[in-house]
This record gives structure tokens, sequence and C-alpha cells, in this order.
């Protein structure tokens, strides 16, 4: 016999009343460790992606940066076009380790999305690309045979929903070109995965922007330079520069203001919980103050007494803590997909990233949850005199 | 020479009901000796519970003085009475208040287990024994009759190796037979081990069956 056995058959007499505050419990620490593992496995992903796009300078034609940040991070570059004798002059700065010039082009596709169509991406690029992203390797084929082919490679999940292999053809809708598959890349978590790629000079030639590119990729010999390269590039017309570290910056930036709201929707989800759990054992409480009185005229001193009530909140709390745990890594997958729905970007990868350090913290914050909103009524029961609390029923 | 075991003088407890002071016991002068098997008596509302809260500590006194074992409890904190109810008294209520989440045997075990003694199990399964119920120790309250219920709360008083046994109308729920047979377990407990037992009844039958009655009436003592 000891408080937690005494307790938890207290906690079963009533089975419905334990279970739903206990649920409710469960259902705020949920909330809680979702949007804690969202906020940082989030955070993680984005600058996985940046990381993985290889370079720390985006060089695009000039527009709004918001618009050009997005269109980046899901194509690669905004669809402004740039003379490419601005590449030309970059590649040839003593600073610059490792440059790629890009040229973003979409064909329409009437067959895609069941027929309502839609649109393709095709991300013109040259040798340069595979120095800037050294992780790219090839699932099956090899890289472009010439300079101005008329060849593709494809990216891993493009690959795979076209179901397309090394040696197919590959149609442009409304230009009429036809494409030889020569090569898959392997998955990169990335954007890339879902990209077309052609040579640059064979993709300025297929959509007639000769001589036009619509971003340069720029990774510098030392990043401390940064700030001095971009105020050089400002006075050449026409162009802006975007660093990653702003990207990263104005997204979580866009998607901060969600999560104030989300947070604090979680803490009022804790807070109504432990008003629950307060109510629910000072209900109890007041129900056993006869057995209260008896325990007291059996030897119980105050603190036996507050000892059972409050290991009675502690133990909801923390049943509930562990089944919100459980229900927060269940239910991470559909967490992701609806925050993949709402949000304005969605970086690939997990975006909702539950560790074990996460759910023990939120496993001593149930425990202290419950401590916290135990006090009252276990102070209410200690202080019960034994004679009225006998005579209660009378 | 007996040792006395209870001692009170001019014990007195008030309440106040609205704009009336209610004397629920009135100066009350008593000894009770170890071994003693004493049937307070009286109508309803003469005062025999609150009597019998104050001597078993339960309930603090107005005024008068009131001695358990020699010691002086007049003025004694809240976790002084705690430990005086531990170790020194043992409670048999009318309704039997036994924990309807325990079973008969961790009923038993209660009192030793706040007063921290250890081995309660063996001691709480020789006494549901004694009072004929070790077949029905891992049944829960509501699976025992009236009479069954009153022998497991004798036993759990009986847990703590109490000096006195405070008995407040422990037949009052039950059936004449079963009254009877409740009231000679008390008789065999105080005949056999000795034990002091203090024994609240409306039931003049079974107080003419103790070896002493004090009469109450209106909070004051009348014989």
């Amino acid at each position: 016999m000891n408080t937690i056995t005494i307790s938890l058959k207290n906690l079963k007499r009533k089975k419905i009343r334990s279970a739903l505050t206990i649920g409710g419990v469960a259902v705020a620490v949920a909330v809680l460790v979702s949007l804690l593992g969202f906020d940082k496995g989030y955070q993680k992903s984005l600058t996985d992606n940046i990381d993985k796009m290889g370079y720390q300078l985006l060089v695009t034609a000039k527009g709004c940066p918001y618009e050009a940040a997005t269109m980046m991070l899901k194509g690669g570059g905004g669809l402004r076009y740039m003379e490419q004798k601005v590449y030309d002059n970059i590649r040839t700065d003593v600073r610059v380790d490792k440059i790629s010039p890009q040229l973003v082009a979409t064909a329409f596709d009437p067959d895609l999305q069941k027929g309502q169509g839609g649109y393709t991406l095709y991300m013109g690029i040259n040798d340069d690309y595979l120095k800037l992203k050294p992780w790219a390797k090839f699932k099956s084929g090899k890289w472009f045979s010439g300079g101005d082919v008329n060849e593709v490679i494809i990216g891993f999940e493009a690959a795979e929903f076209e179901t397309r292999s090394v040696g197919d053809e590959v149609f442009i809708p409304g230009i009429g070109q036809i494409l030889k598959v020569v090569g898959i890349f392997e998955r990169t978590g990335t954007q890339d995965d879902g990209m077309m790629f052609i040579p640059l000079a064979s993709a300025q030639r297929i959509f007639s922007l000769p001589g036009k590119l619509t971003g340069i990729g720029v990774k510098l010999k030392d990043i401390h330079q940064i700030t001095k390269f971009e105020e050089d590039l400002y006075s050449v017309p026409e162009i802006q520069i975007i660093s990653m570290a702003q990207v990263r910056g104005t997204i979580l930036n866009l998607v901060s203001s969600a999560k104030v709201l989300a947070n604090a929707v979680a803490f009022i989800a804790i807070f109504i919980a432990a008003i629950g759990v307060m109510n629910t054992i000072l209900m109890s409480v007041f129900e056993r103050t006869q057995e209260i009185g008896i325990s007291k005229a059996m030897g119980a001193s105050r603190l036996d007494v507050f000892k059972f009530i409050w290991s009675e909140t502690i133990l909801i709390c923390t049943l509930g803590g562990t089944i919100g745990c459980v229900l927060a890594i269940a239910g991470s997958g559909f967490v992701e997909f609806i925050i993949k729905k709402i949000l304005p970007y969605a970086p690939t990868g997990k975006l909702v990233s539950i560790e074990p350090k996460l759910l023990i913290s939120a496993l001593i914050g149930a425990v202290i949850l419950g401590m916290v909103s135990g006090i009252y009524p276990a102070w209410r029961a200690s202080s019960m005199k034994p004679v009225q609390a006998i005579r209660s029923a009378e | 020479m007996s040792t006395v075991v209870i001692k009170t003088e001019k014990l007195t407890k008030l309440y106040k009901l609205s704009a009336e002071i209610v004397r629920a016991v009135d100066g009350v002068d008593l000894e009770i000796m170890a071994g003693e098997f004493v049937a307070i008596m009286g109508p309803s509302g003469s005062g025999k519970t609150t009597l019998l809260d104050m001597l078993g500590c339960l309930d603090a006194i107005t005024s008068g003085k009131l001695e358990i074992m020699g010691q002086d409890v007049s003025q004694i904190s809240e976790s002084g009475l705690v430990n005086i109810r531990r170790g020194k008294i043992g409670f048999v209520f009318q309704d039997f208040s036994l924990l309807p989440t325990l079973t008969a045997l961790e009923n038993v075990q209660l009192a030793p287990f706040f007063a921290r003694q250890k081995d309660s199990s063996a001691t709480a399964k020789r006494l549901l024994e004694m009072v004929g119920l070790s077949e029905r120790a891992k049944h829960l309250p509501r699976q025992l009759s009236g009479g069954e219920k009153q022998r497991v709360a004798i036993a759990r008083a009986l847990a703590v190796n109490p000096q006195f046994l405070i008995a407040d109308e422990p037949t009052g729920h039950l059936d004449s037979k079963n009254s009877q047979a409740i009231f000679e377990l008390l008789k065999e407990l105080n005949s056999k081990q000795g034990l002091t037992v203090i024994l609240a009844t409306h039931d003049l039958g079974l107080g003419k069956q103790c070896k002493r009655i004090i009469s109450l009436r209106d909070g004051k003592i009348q014989n």
C-alpha cells in the first residue's frame, strides 16, 4: 500500500471524468509539442534547404524581393530576365569561389493535373551547377553530352512522378521540342528534385531567350566578404542581390506571426487544461469530504492528505502528458500535411521535428502543471477539520 | 492499580448556531480507567457524539481540561492531536466509514500506514481473521454486508494497537442480530484483551450489558 496506489484507485472511481480530464491535458500537451516541434523542424528544414542550394547569394533581375525569394526557393530564380553579361562580369571577380548561371522557363502542359493543365519548370544550367552542388549525384545516366543539345536531366521526384527513365523522350508541349532523357538525379530533398534540367544554351534557344538569365548563384571564397560584395554589386543596374541569410530571415518573419498566434492558442489550451484538472480534483475533494475526515481520524496528517490529493493531479497530468506526447508523435504527419497546406512557403524535409529533449521537457512541464494545479485542491482537503469532514454527510 | 486512560475536568464545548450559543457539552468531569467498558447513553442532541469527538481528539475543546494517558491535550495543536490519534485511539463509526475504493484488507491497513508502521499487511490479515473475515479480505466495502463492514471497521480500529476504542453508535445501522454480534465482539475485546471501550448508544439493552453507563442530557452527566 502506498500513496500512488491509493490515488490511482481514487482516479478509477470516476473513470469517465478522469479520462476526460486526462484527455484535456493530453490534447493541450499534444498541441504544444506539435507546435514547438514545428518551430524547430521548420527552421532546420529551411536552413537545410538553403544550405543545399549551394550558394550564399542569388543575383536576379530587379523585382519584388519577396516574389524573388519565393520564386527562387520554388524554382531557382524570379521569372524576370537579365543579360548574360552580368554573369560574365561577376565570374571574373577574384572573391568568387563558385558561380552558376540559371535560366528558369515554364511550359504549359495541358495534360497535367488530371487534364486541368499545369506548368512544368525547366532550368537551364551549365557545368558550373555540379561544382556548386557537389552532392548532386546521378541515380542513373550522366551529364549532358554537349553545351547545346536536346537533352534533359530530371530531378528524382519529377522522374518518379512522370515515370521517366534514361533513354525516354520528353516532349515540351506548346513549343514542340523533343528532349532525350540522359540522366536522373538522386533525391536531394530540395526543390531541385521536381525540376527538369537542360543545358543553358539549349534553354535559351528552345525558349527563345538568347543571352538571358533568370538568376546567378554565387558562393564566395570568404563568407565574411558578403556585405562588401553585395555593396559592390548595387552599382550594377537592373539586378538585385538576395543573400540566403536574408531569405531565411524573410521566410521566418512570414511564419513568425502565425507561430505567435499558434503558441498563444497552445498556452491557452494548457491553461484551460490546468483549470480543468483543478476543477475535477476540487470536485472530487468535496465529494470525498467524509472520507478525508475518516482518514484524518485514522491518523492521516495534513501532509498525508495533501500528498494524496496532490499525487492525483500529478498522476492525471503525467498520464495526460504521456498520451499527449504519443499523440504528437503519431499525429506529426497530419500536422505536417496541414501546415504545408496553410503556409505560403514550406521547405522540403520534415517540418515537425519532435526530439527526445522536447518530449522530456513536455513531460516535465506536464508534471509541473499537475503540481501547480493540485496545490489549491490539496490545500483545501488538508485544511479540513476532521470532525466537520466526518459529519459532513449528516 | 488501574491506569487512568481518560480524565476530564469541566470539559465544555460551545457552538455558535446563528445568534445562539449552544452548550453541546457542558462542564463534564469524567475518569475512565484502563480495561473499562463504558456506555455513554442519552437521547439525540444530548452531546454524546460531541463528547466522543473531544475524547477522541477529533475536535478542539472550548474550555476545561482533557488528559489522555496522563497527557494534557487541552491546548495541543492539530499536528499534536494527529500523533495522539495515531498511536492511542481507535475509532468505530455508526456508518462504518470504510474507504470505498480500498478492499477490506487495505482499509484495515490504512491506520498502520498513516502511523508509518511496517508489515501492516500481516497485522491486517491477523485482525481480519480475528473478526472472522479472512475470506473477505479482497472484497470492496460495497460487496460486504452491514455487519461485515462494521467488523472490518473494528479490525481497522485495532490495527494500531490503540489504548482505547471509541465506538459511536456502532450498531445504529445494523439489525438486532448483527447488533448483538458486533457488541459481543467489542465485549470480547474488552474482556479477553483488556481493551478500554467507550461506546455511545441509544440501545438501552446494549447499554445495560456494559460495566458502566454514563448518561448525558443537555451536555451534562446525569448520574
